[in-house]
C-alpha cells in the first residue's frame, strides 16, 4: 500500500474530523477516550468544552455547504480556467428554489432539490453562450454582470420579499427517515453530498472529458486542432458547475432558513473565488481546505475585534502575494504553471 | 508530532470563542449595526444600553448582567447568524437590539424557536405586530405604521393635499409608506422608493426632479440613518426649501443634526417631525437618561438610544419579577407585560400583540443653549395610540 | 410629456456619466496599459472623498480642500502601488482580483478606525449651493452644472494628455503593445506608476465631486466601482473615449430608468408592484446593455480588436 503523502494525512484528518464532528458534540463518550490521549488530555478538558456546543455544528453545517460551492467553482475555475465571478447567484438561485416553493406551501425536498438543479444548469447554459464567447476579463465581468441581473430581478420580485428576503418557515421533507428539522441530520445531508460532489468531480476531472477541459486551459488552439470542440466542452462543464453550486444553494436556504437577494452580492462571488484560491486551485480537496480556514478565520477573528476585516484583507494580499498555490502548495503539491 | 500541536492550536483557537454559558447569570446578546455607515446608529444604542447597565448596577433581579453585543454588517443573513451564535453558542437569556426590519424578519425565527425573549429595541415591522406576532416577542419602540400615522395627521392639519412620498425600498420603508397613507386624507401624487442596504442609493437627483414638477404640496420621506443628512443635503440644493415643506419620519434625528450642522444647513431649522419621545420630554428618567448621555458621550441621544435603553429596563423589570429566576419564563413574561419600569418616554401599556400603547408628540429643531442642534417637543399628536396591526395577532 | 422635467433629467443624467467618466477613465488606463484588475480603485475614490471632508472642514474652504486633497489621494495610490499592486503586474486577472479585494477590505475598516461609522458632510460655499436657472422653468442645483464643467474639463486634458504629449504617446502605444514599448527603451516600470497615480488622482477627485452631495461615507465606493467596470468594459478596455461614451450612456440610462420607468410599469401592473420593481429593474438595464454589447463585440464598443 501507498503511504500517504501529508497531502493525504490532511484531507483524511479533516473529513474524519467532519465525519465525527456531531458525534463529538452530542455524546460524550468517544470524547472520554479522546481525553485519554497523553498529547492532548493534560490540556484540555474536552467533555465540557464540545459538548452541547451545539453552535459548532452550525458552524461546520454553513462550512461543509460553502466547500461543495467552492468545490464546484474549482471545477470551471481551477480545471477550467474560466474566472466566474458570479458564482453567488447560483447559491442564490438554489436557495430562491427553497424559498419559493415554500412560499406556497411545497414542502417536497425532491422538487426543491430539483428546481434548484435544473434551473441553475438552464442559467449556465443561457448564460454560458453567451459568456464563454469572452475571454480574460470580460468573461469575469460578464459572468458578475449576469449575477447582478438575478440579484436585481430578486430585488424587484415583492412577492418574494424583495430586499428584505424571505423567511423559510418548515425545511425540505424528504419522506420519513430524512427530517432536516434536526441540525445533525441536516449536518450529514450536507456531509454526505460534499462527499458525493468530490467523488463526482473526481470522475470527471479523470475522464476523457475532463482532459479536454485542462488541456483547453493551457492551450485552446491545440486541443481544438485535435477535433475538439471546445466551446461545447467548456459550456458543459460550466453548466455542471453551475448545476451543482445551485445544489450548494438548496442546501444553504434549508440551513439558514431564509434568503436574501444578498446572498448573491458580487462581494459573495469575491469570497468565494478567495475560498478556492487560498485551498488551491485544481486541485480535488484544495477548496475544502480553503473554505475550512477562510470560515474559521471568519469567525474567530470577527469574535476578537470589530475591526477584523483588517486583518483579513491584509491576510488575503498576503496570501496572493506570497502563497502561490494556496494551502495545497504548503502541505507539498508542485504548483502548476 | 506536528500533527498534534497543529490539532491542539487548532483546538485551542476554538476555546477562545467560547464563553462561559453554564455560568448563573442573566444573558443580554445585543444584536446592532456597527459597521458600515449606519454604524453610527448602533454606536448610540450600545451607549444607552451600557447607561441603562450602570443605572442598575449591572444587575437584574440580584444577579450579575452579561452584555454581549454582535455586528449584523447591516445584512439580514448576518444578523440571523449572529442570532444563532447568541441562541446556541452564548445561550442568552434575551436577544435584543435590532436597528432594521429586514434584519429582524431574518433572525426571528432563530431567537424565538431557540426559547429565548425577542425584544426589538428599534425596528417593528407589520408581520410582527399582526400575523408572525409571539408570546415572547416584545418591542420597546414602536410598529412602524405608527409614526407616519402621526406624521399623516399633522399633514391634514396643516392643510396639505397634494403629497409626494420617498422612501427606502425595505420593510421598514413599505410600512412608513403604508401608515402615512393610512391617516393622510389628501392626494398622492408621486411615489419613489430607492434602494436600500450596505450599497443604499444616496444621489436623488431623478427623484426630486420629479417631486419638483409633481405639483406637491409636500414631501414625505423617511430616510434613517446615512442618507437623512444627504437627502436633506440635496433637498437643499435642488432649491425645495421654501417651496415643498418638507416632513420627516426617523430621518432628522441627532446624529443627522449634528452633520447637517456641520454642514451648515440652517434650513433644517424650525422643521417638523413626529415621534414617540424627544431629548427634552418632561420626566425624571428622561432628564437623567438624556444627562448621562450627554456626559458620556458628548451627543444628544436619538430615539435609538432612547429605546434600547428602555429596552434593557424593560428587560430588568421582567428579571425582578422573578427575582432573577431565568427559567421562569412565565413569570418574566408577566413582569414584562404590565411595563411597570421607568420609561424615558414617560408612563406607557403593552398591546395584545406586545407592541406599545404610546402618545405621539410634534417635534421641531431649535437650537440649545450651547449652540446645538436638537429635536424639542413641542404638542401631542396622538393619544394612547396602538398599531393597526394587533386585531391580526391571535395571542 | 413634461419637456421641463426631461431636459432637467437628461442634464442628471449626464452629471453622473461625468461622474462615472471620472472613476472609469483610470480605471481603463490602469486596465489597458497594466492589464491590471483594480477593484480597489472605488476605495480611492472614497479616500479622496474622506481627505477632501476632513481637510475642507478644518480650513473651512472648499476650494482649498480639494486642491490639497488631491496631492494627498495621490500619496495613497503611491503607496498602494509600491507595497502591494507592483509585485502583481505580472500574475494573473485571478490574482489581481484577490489581492485588490483585499484592499478594498483594508481600506474600509482602516476608514472607520480613523473617521469613525459617520458619514463626514463637505460643506460648499454659499454660491455653490444653490441653483441655476436655464430658461424659465428649468432650474437646476448650481453644484451639479460645476460637477459636469469640471467633468468636461477633465476629459479635454485627459484627452489633449493623451494624444499630444510623449507621455500619452507611451501610454498609447503601451496600450497597443506592452512589449513594444520595453523594447524601445521606455521606463516601463516608471510609467505604470505614473499611470497608476493619475487613475488614483482621478478616482480621488470623482470622490470629491460626489461628496458634497451624498457626504463622504464608507463603502461608499464598492457598487459605483462596478457600475465603472461596466462602463469600460462596454467602452472597451484601454479606450479613454470609449470610457466617455459609455460612462455618459450608462448615465442616463441610470437617471432615465429611475425617473421613467415606473410609469412605464404602472401601464401593465399594480401601483404598489411597479414602484418595488420599477429601481431594481432600471439598475439592472446598464447590465443587460453590456451583456448585449459584449455579445455582439466581444471587446467592447472601441476596445483593441484581438486581444
Amino acid at each position: 500500500m501507498k503511504s500517504l503523502t501529508l497531502r493525504g494525512w490532511v484531507t483524511l484528518i479533516g473529513l474524519v474530523v467532519l465525519a465525527l464532528l456531531p458525534v463529538f458534540i452530542n455524546r460524550q463518550l468517544p470524547l472520554t477516550i479522546l481525553q485519554q490521549w497523553p498529547w492532548l488530555g493534560g490540556h484540555f478538558d474536552f467533555v465540557t468544552f464540545l459538548t452541547g456546543q451545539e453552535f459548532y455544528l452550525v458552524l461546520a453545517t454553513r462550512l461543509v455547504i460553502l466547500a461543495i460551492a467552492a468545490v464546484s467553482l474549482n471545477l470551471i475555475l481551477g480545471y477550467g480556467r474560466m474566472i466566474s465571478f458570479g458564482h453567488a447567484a447560483y447559491l442564490g438561485i438554489g436557495a430562491y428554489a427553497v424559498g419559493i416553493p415554500a412560499y406556497y406551501e411545497i414542502y417536497n425536498g425532491f422538487i426543491h432539490i430539483g428546481i434548484a438543479v435544473v434551473v441553475s444548469a438552464a442559467f449556465a447554459f443561457l448564460t454560458g453562450l453567451v459568456c464563454l464567447r469572452t475571454r480574460g476579463v470580460n468573461f469575469i465581468m460578464i459572468t458578475m454582470a449576469f449575477s447582478m441581473m438575478v440579484f436585481f430581478a430578486f430585488v424587484s420580485i415583492e412577492e418574494y420579499g424583495g430586499d428584505d428576503g424571505l423567511v423559510i418557515e418548515v425545511r425540505s421533507e424528504f419522506g420519513q427517515w430524512v427530517n432536516l428539522e434536526n441540525d445533525t441530520v441536516l449536518y450529514y445531508v450536507c456531509f454526505v453530498s460534499l462527499l458525493g460532489i468530490l467523488y463526482l468531480i473526481r470522475r470527471i476531472v479523470h475522464s476523457r472529458f475532463g482532459m479536454v477541459i485542462q488541456g483547453a486551459r493551457g492551450n485552446e488552439g491545440r486541443m481544438q486542432s485535435l477535433g475538439f470542440d471546445t466551446f461545447r466542452y467548456r459550456l458543459v462543464c460550466y453548466v455542471i458547475a453551475g448545476a451543482l453550486c445551485g445544489y450548494a444553494g438548496a442546501l444553504l436556504g434549508n440551513f439558514t432558513s431564509f434568503i436574501s437577494p444578498e446572498m448573491m452580492d458580487w462581494t459573495r462571488s469575491g469570497e468565494l473565488i478567495f475560498m478556492v484560491v487560498l485551498g488551491g486551485t485544481s486541485s480535488l480537496f484544495g477548496p475544502v481546505l480553503g473554505a475550512s480556514l477562510f470560515i474559521l478565520l471568519e469567525e474567530i477573528l470577527s469574535g476578537f475585534w470589530l475591526y477584523w476585516q483588517l486583518i483579513f484583507g491584509i491576510f488575503l494580499i498576503l496570501v496572493v502575494l506570497f502563497a502561490k498555490g494556496g494551502i495545497d502548495s504548503w502541505l507539498g503539491r508542485r504548483p502548476e504553471r | 508530532m506536528m500533527m498534534s500541536r497543529l490539532l491542539k492550536y487548532f483546538v485551542l483557537s476554538l476555546g477562545l470563542v467560547a464563553t462561559s454559558a453554564f455560568a448563573d447569570n442573566v444573558r443580554i446578546g445585543f444584536v446592532t449595526t456597527l459597521t458600515t455607515p449606519a454604524g453610527a446608529m448602533g454606536r448610540d444604542m450600545v451607549d444607552a444600553a451600557n447607561i441603562a447597565l450602570d443605572h442598575i448596577g449591572h444587575k437584574m433581579g440580584g444577579k450579575a448582567v452579561e452584555f454581549i453585543v454582535e455586528d449584523d454588517g447591516f445584512k439580514p443573513e448576518i444578523g440571523k447568524q449572529k442570532t444563532d451564535k447568541l441562541v446556541k453558542q452564548d445561550d442568552v437569556h434575551f436577544v435584543t437590539g435590532f436597528i432594521w426590519s429586514h434584519v429582524l424578519l431574518a433572525s426571528r425565527k432563530s431567537a424565538l424557536d431557540g426559547g429565548k425573549f425577542l425584544i426589538s429595541a428599534n425596528a417593528g415591522p407589520s408581520p410582527l405586530a399582526g400575523k408572525l406576532c409571539h408570546k415572547n416577542f416584545f418591542s420597546s419602540s414602536w410598529q412602524n405604521d405608527q409614526n407616519p400615522m402621526a406624521t399623516g395627521e399633522v399633514l391634514n392639519k396643516k392643510g396639505v393635499k397634494k403629497l409626494y412620498i420617498m422612501s427606502p425600498n425595505y420593510a421598514a420603508g413599505k410600512n412608513m409608506v403604508a401608515g402615512v397613507e393610512r391617516t393622510f386624507k389628501g392626494e398622492i401624487v408621486g411615489k419613489d422608493m430607492t434602494k436600500w442596504g450596505k450599497d443604499m442609493q444616496l444621489d436623488f437627483s431623478a427623484e426630486l426632479a420629479k417631486a419638483k414638477v409633481s405639483g406637491a404640496d409636500a414631501i414625505f420621506v423617511f430616510y434613517p440613518g446615512p442618507a437623512g443628512p444627504a437627502f436633506i443635503k440635496q433637498y437643499d440644493q435642488a432649491g425645495l426649501r421654501g417651496k415643498i415643506p418638507l416632513y420627516t419620519v426617523f430621518t432628522v434625528d441627532a446624529l443627522s443634526l449634528a452633520r447637517l450642522q456641520k454642514a451648515k444647513l440652517g434650513g433644517v431649522l424650525g422643521s417638523w417631525n413626529t415621534m414617540f419621545w424627544a431629548p427634552d420630554l418632561d420626566n425624571a428618567t428622561n432628564k437623567r437618561f438624556v444627562a448621562d448621555f450627554k456626559a458620556k458621550t458628548g451627543r444628544y441621544p436619538t430615539h435609538y438610544a432612547a429605546q434600547s435603553y428602555d429596552a434593557i429596563m424593560l428587560i430588568k423589570s421582567g428579571v425582578d419579577a422573578v427575582n432573577g429566576d431565568t427559567s421562569n419564563q412565565d413569570g418574566i413574561r408577566a413582569g414584562m407585560l404590565k411595563a411597570d419600569f421607568p420609561s424615558v418616554r414617560g408612563k406607557y401599556r403593552y398591546g395584545s400583540n406586545h407592541f406599545p400603547i404610546q402618545n405621539f408628540y410634534l417635534r421641531t429643531v431649535k437650537e440649545d443653549a450651547n449652540g446645538d442642534w436638537f429635536v424639542s417637543h413641542v404638542s401631542t399628536v396622538l393619544s394612547d395610540h396602538q398599531d393597526s396591526y394587533h386585531g391580526q395577532c391571535k395571542l | 410629456m413634461d419637456w421641463t422635467l426631461l431636459t432637467v433629467q437628461l442634464l442628471n443624467g449626464l452629471q453622473f456619466g461625468i461622474l462615472l467618466f471620472l472613476l472609469a477613465s483610470g480605471l481603463t488606463l490602469i486596465f489597458g496599459i497594466m492589464d491590471f484588475v483594480n477593484l480597489a480603485h472605488g476605495s480611492l475614490y472614497m479616500v479622496g472623498a474622506f481627505f477632501c471632508a476632513t481637510l475642507t472642514q478644518w480650513l473651512d474652504s472648499f476650494w482649498l480642500g480639494l486642491l490639497l486633497a488631491l496631492p494627498a489621494t495621490a500619496v495613497v495610490g503611491i503607496l498602494v502601488e509600491l507595497i502591494v499592486v507592483r509585485h502583481l503586474y505580472e500574475r494573473d486577472h485571478l490574482d489581481h482580483v484577490l489581492a485588490t479585494f483585499g484592499l478594498i477590505l483594508v481600506f474600509d475598516t482602516l476608514t472607520q478606525m480613523i473617521w469613525g461609522p459617520d458619514g463626514q458632510v463637505i460643506p460648499l460655499p454659499a454660491w455653490l449651493d444653490g441653483q441655476i436657472s436655464l430658461g424659465d422653468a428649468i432650474e437646476v442645483p448650481t453644484y451639479r452644472v460645476a460637477i459636469i464643467l469640471i467633468g468636461l474639463a477633465v476629459a479635454f486634458g485627459l484627452f489633449i494628455l493623451v494624444t499630444q504629449t510623449r507621455l500619452g504617446m507611451q501610454i498609447r502605444a503601451g496600450a497597443s503593445n506592452r512589449k513594444m514599448v520595453s523594447a524601445l527603451g521606455v521606463n516601463i516600470g516608471l510609467l505604470f506608476s505614473i499611470v497608476f497615480v493619475i487613475g488614483a488622482v482621478l478616482a480621488g477627485l470623482a470622490g470629491m465631486m460626489i461628496g458634497p452631495i451624498t457626504e463622504a461615507s464608507i463603502g461608499m465606493g464598492n457598487q459605483i466601482i462596478i457600475v465603472a467596470f461596466v462602463v469600460i468594459v462596454i467602452g472597451g478596455i484601454g479606450s479613454i473615449k470609449g470610457a466617455f461614451i459609455a460612462a455618459i450612456l450608462v448615465g442616463l440610462i441610470d437617471i432615465m430608468g429611475r425617473s421613467y420607468l415606473d410609469v412605464l410599469f404602472k401601464m401593465f401592473m399594480s401601483a404598489q408592484n411597479a414602484e418595488t420593481s420599477a429601481p431594481a429593474v432600471s439598475a439592472m438595464l446598464i447590465y443587460i446593455l453590456m451583456a448585449v454589447i459584449l455579445a455582439v463585440r466581444p471587446s467592447g464598443l472601441f476596445g483593441p480588436r484581438g486581444r
